[in-house]
C-alpha cells in the first residue's frame, strides 16, 4: 500500500472583486484533478513552472489548504476527516523542509529548539531526551550536535538547510514534502544536500516529495517523475523512462529547456513559444495546446484524459 | 566551525558592516539621556530631594514668591512660590513622578491591550479580525482627549483611573501596527513550519508571534509615553485628571492660568519647560529605539 | 586575430570596513580579457567577486568599495581613471548591464517606451520619429510581439520573461559592444530561460556584441560562453575555452563544479564539495581553496600559487598546474 495516494485532487481558489462588496467573480483551478500515489521509501519528484500548481498541491497535503475536491489517502486512511489523535499523527508523519533556509528558521531561537519544536508538540519527553533526540538528528544531517545551542544566524545557507532537514526527521517522519531545497543555495553545497537527502533515504526509509523545476535535479533525486502544467498532471513515468522517451510535448520542451552538461552536447532550439497562460483564464481542451507544436483541432476542444501507454508510464496528450 | 553566512554574499555584508560603523557612531542618544536621567532620579527619590512638602504652604513665605534671582525672591524657595505659597521647585520634582507614572503605566496598559488584540485579529483572522478591525476603526473615530474627559468624568479622579482612561484611549494605534505586522509575519515559514508541525494557536502566538512583534511594541511605546504625558496634562489642565493638591505639571499649568496675564511668569513656565523636555526626549529616545531594533540593522 | 576589446590586468577592488581598520579584498588581483563578439562566463558561488568585478567594470561600486589597483582597457582607454561624468557617457553607450529581477529594473511608473527610449536618446541623439522607429526595432528584435502597441504599455502589465527581455532592449538601446548580464535568468521559469537564452544568442550573432555572463550555473555556461573564468575567493583560479574546462579541467575547483552538476539522465552519486564557501574577511593561508581541495598538500596550505599557463589561451592558479620543475624550485627557496 502506498504512503500516500492522491485521487482526482482538486482546489480552485475563488477571485473577489470590487472593494466595498467583495463578489466571487471567478475562480483559479490552481489544481485540477490530479492522481499519484507514492511509495514507501521512494521519491517521486514533482516538476513544472511556476504557476501551474505544484505548490497548492504541497500545501494540500500539508493540510495548509483544503481540497475543492477529490482524497489524499495517508496510509489508507482519507486525511480530509482526520482530527484529534489521528491529525497529530498524520501531522507527526508528514514534514516539509521549504526552499528558502534563510526564511524557513526562526531568527530568535536556538537551533536546538527549532528541532525539538515537533518533539514538544508531539511527545511528552523531558529536557534531556529532547537533547539527546536533537543530537541523534543532528548527527544524521551531518551536523556536531554541539551547534544545538547557536542561532540560525551563524550558520550558512547549506547547514541551515540540514538544520530544516534535521527538524524535518525528528519526530520519526514517513514522508518529508521537499519544495525546491536546493534552489537557494550555492551550487558547491547542492550536490552535499542532494547527496544527505539520499543517504537519509536509503537508511531512514523515508519518502520523498521532491518539488522542483530544474529537471536535471529531480531527475537525479527521483524515482518517478509527475510533469504539471497549468493545474493538471501530463505526464508521470520513471524518471529514467521521462529522460529517455518523455511523451507529452510539454515533457519534450522541458527536456530540450535543461541545460547541457557539456558544450559538446547537441543543443536543440525549445519549439515552444509564449508564456503560461494566466490560471485565471486557463485556454479551453487541453491546457498546453495554446503552444504546443503538435496541436491539432480537436485539442482546442476536449481536454485529454490520462491514459497509461506503458506499465508505470501515463500521459494526458491527444496524440497517444 | 565556520560560522559564515556564505547565502547572502560577503560583498554585501562588508558594505553593510561600514553602515553598521555609521550608526553605531550615533551609538548612544545621548540628548534625551541627559534629559531623561535627572527627572527619573527626581522622580524615585522626590521624597529626599524636595526641600518642602509639595502639597503644603512653606510656613512664613509669601504667595507668588518669584525664583530668588529676581527681586522680592528668597533662596528659601529657589523657583518661587504659588498661590498658597507652596514650593514650585518640589512641586516640579513630586510632579514628575506623577508624570513619568502616568506616562509610563499608561503606555504599559494601551500596549498590551492593543498588542494582544493585535496579534489576536492578525493571527485568527475571520470575524475575529473583523470585529477587532472595526471596534478600532470606531475607537480611532472618537477624538482622543474628549473621549478621554469623558471616561475621566464617568471614572472620577485618580492617578490610576486617568491611566486606565489613558490606557484604553490610546491602545488603538497598536492594535493596528501590530495587526499589520502579523499578518505578515503569519506567511513566514517558520511560522507556517510549526503550523504543520501541529502547534496549536496559543503556541504559535507565544513562541513566535509574539517576540517578533514586541521590538515594534516597544518603539511604539517610547512614541507614546510622550503622547500620554501631554494627554495627562491636559486632562489635569482641564480639571479632570489628577485631583488637587496633588502635584502634576498639567494642574500646575491649570492653577496659573488666571494669574498669568499679571506676570507671574514662573508659574506656568517651568512646569511648561519640563513637559516639553520630558516629551522631546521620550520622542528622541523613540526615534532612536525605532532605528536601532530595526531588524535589518541589528542582524547585522 | 585582433586586440582584446575589454582588458581587466589585475583588478583589486577592495571594501573597507570599520572606518578603514579592515579591509576585505572582493577581487584580489583578477585579469582576463574578451574579444568582440565573444561571450565570457563568469562562474563562481555567491560571495566569490563576480558581482564585484562586473560592478568594477561599470563603474558603480558601492562608496564602501574602491578599485585598488589593476586596470579596466576598453577598447584600449583605462576606466579606472575616468570620472564619474566620463563613465556616465560609456555606461549605456559602451557597456550595458542586464540584472537579475526584472521587475526591479524597470520603473514602474514609466511606460515601455520611455524606458527603452531613454538610451538612444541621450547616447545616441536620437529624436522623435526616428526615436520611435528605433524602440520599435529594438522591441521587435527582443521578439515582443506588436512592439508599436506593446511599448505603450507598463511594466506590470507584462509577464516575468516579457519584462526580462525589456531589459534586454533597453540594454542594446544605446548600441553597446559589451553587455555584462549578472544572472540574467535566475527568476525566470525553465521554458522561458531557454527561449531567452535563445534569443541572446540571435542578438549576439545579429549586433556582435560581446557579453560576459556572470552566473553559478554551469549549465547557463555550457550553453552560452565561448571561454569562462572561474573564480573563487575573489581570485580566479581558472580561466580558458569552455571545451578545455569541461573537457579537462586543471584546477580542483572547476573540476568539483563540474562533478557536483546534476547530469540529466544520470543517477551518479554527485560529487560533493566538502565545507562552505570561505569569508573573504578571514581567508586561509596559502591557496584559499585548500580546505576543501581533494588534492590539497602540504605546500598548497603554506604557499599561494601563481596563475600557470597549462594550454592555448588557458591557465590555472593551483600547484597541480605548476611545471614539476617549478614546484621543486620553490621549495628548495622555501
Amino acid at each position: 500500500m502506498p504512503v500516500l495516494e492522491v485521487r482526482d485532487l482538486q482546489k480552485h481558489f475563488p477571485v473577489a472583486t470590487g472593494t466595498l462588496l467583495r463578489r466571487k467573480t471567478g475562480w483559479v483551478k490552481a489544481v485540477e484533478s490530479i492522481n499519484f500515489s507514492i511509495e514507501a521509501g521512494e521519491t517521486l519528484g514533482l516538476i513544472g513552472e511556476s504557476g501551474c500548481g505544484k505548490t497548492t498541491t504541497a500545501k494540500l497535503i500539508l493540510l495548509q489548504e483544503r481540497p475543492t475536491g477529490g482524497t489524499i489517502r495517508f496510509d489508507g486512511e482519507d486525511i480530509g476527516g482526520l482530527h484529534g489523535d489521528g491529525l497529530m499523527r498524520y501531522r507527526r508523519s508528514v514534514q516539509v523542509v521549504f526552499q528558502d533556509p534563510f526564511a524557513s528558521l526562526s531568527p530568535r531561537m536556538r537551533v536546538g529548539d527549532i528541532i525539538a519544536e515537533p518533539l514538544e508538540i508531539h511527545t511528552g519527553m523531558t529536557r534531556q531526551q529532547l537533547q539527546q533526540r536533537v543530537a541523534e538528528v543532528l548527527e544524521l544531517v551531518g551536523l556536531s550536535p554541539d551547534v544545538a545551542k547557536l542561532f540560525p544566524h551563524e550558520f550558512s545557507g547549506g547547514q541551515r538547510q540540514r538544520v530544516a532537514i534535521a527538524r524535518a526527521l525528528a519526530t520519526n517522519t514517513r514522508l518529508i514534502i521537499l519544495d525546491e531545497p536546493v534552489s537557494a543555495l550555492d551550487v558547491s553545497i547542492r550536490a552535499q544536500i542532494i547527496n544527505q537527502l539520499e543517504h537519509l533515504q536509503d537508511t531512514l526509509g523515508v519518502s520523498y516529495l521532491f518539488i522542483g523545476h530544474d529537471l536535471a535535479t529531480v531527475a537525479h533525486i527521483s524515482q518517478r517523475i509527475a510533469v504539471m502544467y497549468l493545474g493538471h498532471l501530463v505526464e508521470i513515468a520513471e524518471s529514467t523512462e521521462l529522460c529517455a522517451h518523455p511523451l507529452h510535448p510539454y515533457t519534450q520542451a522541458l527536456l530540450i529547456a535543461a541545460l547541457p552538461a557539456h558544450p559538446d552536447a547537441k543543443q536543440e532550439r525549445i519549439a515552444i513559444t509564449g508564456e503560461i497562460p494566466s490560471a485565471l483564464a486557463p485556454p479551453p481542451g487541453c491546457r498546453f495546446h495554446t503552444r504546443c507544436p503538435h496541436a491539432m483541432p480537436r485539442c482546442s476542444v476536449e481536454a485529454p484524459v490520462s491514459k497509461e501507454v506503458a506499465p508505470g508510464h501515463a500521459v494526458a496528450c491527444h496524440l497517444f | 566551525m565556520a560560522i559564515t553566512t556564505a547565502g547572502r554574499g560577503t560583498e554585501a555584508r562588508a558594505a553593510g558592516r561600514w553602515r553598521g560603523k555609521l550608526s553605531a557612531a550615533r551609538e548612544l542618544p545621548l540628548l534625551p539621556i541627559f534629559i531623561l536621567v535627572p527627572f527619573a532620579f527626581a522622580a524615585l527619590f522626590a521624597e529626599l530631594i524636595a526641600p518642602y512638602d509639595p502639597t503644603m504652604p512653606i510656613p512664613g513665605a509669601k504667595f507668588f514668591m518669584p525664583p530668588y534671582w529676581m527681586e522680592g525672591g528668597s533662596p528659601d524657595a529657589l523657583l518661587g512660590t504659588d498661590f498658597q505659597s507652596r514650593d514650585i521647585l518640589s512641586r516640579l520634582i513630586f510632579g514628575a513622578r506623577v508624570s513619568l507614572l502616568v506616562g509610563i503605566m499608561g503606555t504599559v496598559v494601551a500596549g498590551s491591550l492593543g498588542t494582544a488584540l493585535g496579534i489576536l485579529s492578525g493571527y485568527l483572522g475571520g470575524w475575529v479580525d473583523q470585529v477587532i478591525m472595526r471596534v478600532t476603526d470606531a475607537w480611532l473615530a472618537l477624538p482622543a482627549l474628549v473621549f478621554a474627559i469623558f471616561l475621566a468624568t464617568l471614572l472620577g479622579p485618580s492617578m490610576w483611573n486617568i491611566v486606565t482612561i489613558l490606557g484604553l484611549v490610546y491602545w488603538t494605534r497598536y492594535a493596528r501596527v501590530i495587526r499589520g505586522e502579523v499578518l505578515s509575519l503569519r506567511e513566514r515559514e517558520y511560522v507556517k513550519l510549526a503550523e504543520i508541525a501541529g502547534a496549536s494557536s496559543l503556541r504559535v502566538i507565544m513562541r513566535h508571534i509574539l517576540p517578533n512583534v514586541l521590538n515594534t511594541t516597544m518603539v511604539l511605546a517610547s512614541l507614546t509615553i510622550g503622547v500620554v504625558i501631554i494627554a495627562e496634562a491636559s486632562l489635569s489642565f482641564l480639571g479632570v485628571g489628577v485631583p488637587p493638591p496633588e502635584p502634576a505639571w498639567g494642574l500646575m499649568l491649570s492653577e496659573a492660568r488666571s494669574t498669568l496675564m499679571a506676570g507671574k511668569w514662573w508659574l506656568t513656565v517651568f512646569p511648561g519647560v519640563c513637559i516639553l523636555l520630558v516629551v522631546l526626549a521620550t520622542q528622541l529616545f523613540g526615534d532612536w529605539m525605532r532605528i536601532r531594533l530595526d531588524p535589518q540593522q541589528r542582524n547585522l | 586575430m585582433t586586440t582584446p576589446y575589454l582588458e581587466v590586468r589585475d583588478l583589486q577592488t577592495h571594501f573597507t570596513t570599520f572606518g578603514g581598520s579592515r579591509v576585505v579584498k572582493a577581487v584580489d588581483g583578477i585579469s582576463f580579457s574578451l574579444r568582440e563578439g565573444e561571450t565570457l562566463g563568469l562562474v563562481g558561488e555567491s560571495g566569490c567577486g563576480k558581482t564585484t568585478t562586473c560592478l568594477s567594470i561599470v563603474g558603480l561600486l558601492p562608496p564602501a568599495a574602491r578599485i585598488a589597483g589593476g586596470e579596466i582597457r576598453l577598447a584600449g582607454e583605462d576606466l579606472t581613471k575616468k570620472s564619474p561624468r566620463e563613465m556616465r557617457r560609456i555606461r549605456g553607450r559602451k557597456i550595458a548591464m542586464i540584472l537579475q529581477d526584472p521587475m526591479a529594473s524597470l520603473n514602474p511608473l514609466f511606460n515601455i517606451y520611455t524606458q527603452v527610449s531613454e538610451p538612444a536618446y541621450y547616447h545616441l541623439g536620437i529624436r522623435r520619429q526616428s526615436l520611435r522607429r528605433r524602440v520599435e526595432d529594438l522591441l521587435r528584435s527582443v521578439r515582443i510581439p506588436s512592439p508599436a502597441m506593446r511599448m505603450r504599455n507598463y511594466p506590470h502589465q507584462m509577464s516575468g520573461g516579457m519584462r526580462q527581455r525589456i531589459v534586454g532592449a533597453i540594454a542594446l538601446a544605446g548600441g553597446p559592444k559589451l553587455i555584462i548580464a549578472d544572472e540574467p535568468t535566475t527568476n525566470l521559469d525553465v521554458t522561458i530561460q531557454a527561449q531567452y537564452l535563445d534569443l541572446l544568442k540571435d542578438i549576439q550573432q545579429e549586433t556582435g556584441v560581446a557579453i560576459i555572463f556572470v552566473t553559478h550555473n554551469l549549465g547557463i555556461v555550457a550553453k552560452m560562453c565561448d571561454r569562462m573564468a572561474v573564480m573563487y575567493a575573489g581570485k580566479i583560479v581558472e580561466c580558458g575555452s569552455v571545451r578545455d574546462l569541461f573537457g579537462a579541467p586543471s584546477h580542483p575547483y572547476t573540476k568539483a563544479l563540474l562533478g557536483s552538476m546534476a547530469k540529466l539522465g544520470s543517477k551518479e552519486p554527485l560529487f560533493a564539495i566538502p565545507g562552505q564557501p570561505p569569508d573573504l574577511a578571514n581567508l586561509p593561508p596559502g591557496c584559499a581553496f585548500h580546505p576543501r581541495c581533494a588534492e590539497a598538500t602540504q605546500h598548497c596550505s603554506e604557499h599561494e600559487p601563481k596563475i600557470v599557463p597549462c594550454g592555448q589561451d588557458w591557465t590555472a592558479k593551483c600547484w597541480l598546474a605548476h611545471p614539476k620543475e617549478s614546484l621543486r624550485h620553490d621549495h628548495a627557496r622555501a
